[in-house]
């Protein structure tokens, strides 16, 4: 499905630059990229969380409500118009979260919230999807635009929610122009608080790699993104990009950089040895996860660059090293 | 292991600068592709992989085929361009030659960058090795991308077609893909014609077994005298010829198009036919 060119206004015009909507609503606020994205915009404008979880060492003045998106008590919170944007990062990626109940959080959960949008108000709507849903592809070229299709999910069926979320928020985009909607797709996040499945592979001290095979990578800070969704949240702002890092450098090279000793393994048995450990539960991650340490799946992130003058500020050292200090 | 591996490219490196001979060392110094601090393009091309990898492909290319170039100074110094090759010899040593040619014969040197099948990705050590080389996949996004970046690509239109043919049919062109033209029209870039003489006889092919090839998903599978990676020791002669420029739009209908492929083609003959002309013997 192609991406909808709706050709975003000049940000660079208006003198004071775009302005935040007055009050966000983000939804798995308690997550870590949550609570770093409510950290960075609560003293600019208003913002509501929504989350299953409980929100830990929450600040005074910040609104949370601790609800599952698919419960019909969450229309309280976008009742009389109080909520003009939201930013969507509830998804769930654990892969040993059962397979149905991950389903239904995300496709289900994201349904209703577009539905809410729709009906209250809202003007914008950001979603947090992923560079991960183009897939890594043997054939793909080496930097993937948006249009391309969203294979992901043909030899990763974990990747399928994410696949369709995005894929339902696209056509939201056609059926609610009056909604501004924005799609980001960023590259793999590291950062020291996320704990996302590329974090816990760098953070592995002897991390499997599959032998003769170093795709080039892409990674960006998590506070990097965090500064992506802000800049997504301006008025003004609409359409589907992907968000890429302080630039691309071959898997070995980053492991060396952590000072990582990777054990090579031949491809013909690495998914099998990945599907013994996944099932004895001696590792996190599923055989699908394979393919992104095999080939390539790095994007272009021009145009993101272009209509928003985003650029990351964390060096590719920096982003790097940043899984290091864990906290 | 680093330790190991960085001591056997230098010695490479050292390699290739004494196979380059005098003014190697500062011909290379001359590429100077994009870089990040970890020493690749975004591509993942590594100039000091390049340099290394380059000294058992520049010992072919010096002491096996005894490579003679006829002009290299046709290859612009800069700017996008094409360059457009007869395939053939088996296995695709012609590409390395090519590339060899305007990275140790050119000054100053030129790092071409040959456009890799898709299935070359799924290859262990093969596909890294292409990938520090600067061979990127043959996808028509990634050929717009480097031109665009003013690169110099090597494109070989007929593909396996030409590089598996039988000897039977040595220096016959096969036919041409369209979809060099119709980059060189969307980008405006100029195309060079190279005629690769020599190839076709470094692994003469009697037989192309297609049941096998169908059972290991390759191409082709030739049969030949050596057995397939080993080429026979011919010498090679790379003719480049005048650069061509095509103006047009890359949409036109398939007839316009294959006016100025024919064009590109009866070029790559021409040079062929000079090449074998001028060739006093098959081995020396």
């Amino acid at each position: 499905m192609a991406s909808p060119e709706i050709p975003a206004t000049d940000l660079a015009a208006s003198p004071d630059g775009p302005s935040l909507p007055q009050s966000v609503a983000i939804t798995g606020i308690a997550g870590n990229l949550g609570r770093k994205l409510a950290k960075l915009l609560h003293m600019e404008t208003r913002i509501i969380g929504i989350d299953r979880r409980p929100f830990r060492e929450k600040p005074k003045d910040l609104e949370h409500h601790q609800l599952d998106i698919r419960k019909n008590r969450v229309e309280e919170v976008f009742r009389h118009g109080r909520v003009e944007a939201i930013a969507h990062l509830g998804l769930m990626h654990d892969p040993r979260v059962r397979f149905s109940e991950a389903h239904s959080f995300n496709v289900v959960g994201t349904q209703k919230l577009l539905d809410l949008a729709a009906r209250h108000g809202v003007r914008k709507v950001v979603l947090l999807s992923s560079a991960n849903v183009y897939g890594p592809l043997p054939g793909n070229p080496n930097f993937l635009p948006e249009e391309t299709p969203l294979l992901g999910a043909a030899r990763f069926p974990n990747v399928r929610d994410l696949v369709e979320v995005d894929m339902y928020v696209q056509s939201f985009m056609w059926k609610c122009p009056q909604v501004e909607t924005v799609i980001l797709r960023p590259v793999n996040i590291v950062g020291p608080t996320v704990k996302n499945a590329p974090s816990n592979y760098l953070r592995l001290k002897r991390p499997l790699t599959v032998l003769g095979f170093d795709p080039m990578v892409q990674l960006v800070h998590e506070e990097d993104v965090c500064r992506a969704v802000a800049i997504a949240l301006r008025l003004g702002v609409r359409g589907v990009y992907n968000v890429t890092g302080p630039g691309e450098v071959p898997l070995s090279a980053v492991l060396a950089e952590l000072g990582r000793e990777p054990i090579p393994v031949p491809h013909l048995v690495v998914r099998a040895l990945a599907r013994r450990l996944f099932e004895a539960r001696l590792s996190a991650y599923p055989p699908g996860e394979i393919d992104y340490i095999q080939y390539l799946c790095a994007v272009d992130g021009s145009r993101f660059a272009r209509d928003t003058g985003w650029t990351p500020r964390y060096s590719l050292r920096e982003t790097i090293r940043s899984v290091l200090s864990s906290s | 292991m680093a330790g190991v591996g960085d001591e056997i490219k230098q010695r490479l490196q050292r390699w290739t600068l004494e196979l380059g001979g005098p003014g190697m060392r500062e011909r290379l110094e001359k590429l100077t592709p994009p870089r990040n601090e970890y020493g690749v393009d975004p591509y993942g091309f590594d100039v000091d992989f390049l340099q290394a990898a380059t000294a058992p492909l520049l010992w072919l290319y010096r002491k096996y085929f005894r490579v003679e170039p006829h002009g290299l100074e046709r290859v612009p110094n800069e700017g996008r361009v094409l360059l457009v090759a007869n395939h053939s010899g088996q296995l695709p040593f012609d590409a390395a030659m090519v590339e060899v040619a305007c990275l140790a014969d050119k000054d100053p040197p030129r790092a071409v960058r040959a456009l890799v099948d898709r299935w070359v990705p799924t290859l262990p050590f093969v596909s890294t090795f292409f990938a520090r080389c600067g061979q990127v996949v043959g996808t028509p996004e990634n050929c717009r991308r480097l031109l665009a970046a003013d690169e110099a690509l090597l494109v070989f239109p007929e593909g396996t077609r030409g590089l598996n043919k039988p000897f039977a049919e040595r220096y016959q062109l096969k036919e041409f893909g369209q979809g060099f033209m119709r980059l060189a029209l969307e980008s405006e870039a100029p195309i060079v014609p190279v005629a690769v003489v020599g190839a076709e006889e470094q692994a003469p092919a009697f037989l192309d077994l297609q049941p096998l090839a169908r059972l290991f998903a390759f191409p082709h599978f030739p049969i030949t005298p050596t057995g397939l990676p080993l080429p026979l020791p011919v010498r090679y002669r790379i003719w480049f010829g005048e650069p061509m420029r095509f103006t047009g739009s890359p949409d036109d209908e398939d007839p316009v198009l294959e006016s100025k492929v024919a064009r590109v083609r009866a070029a790559v003959a021409s040079l062929l036919a000079r090449g074998l002309e001028e060739r006093r013997h098959l081995f020396w």
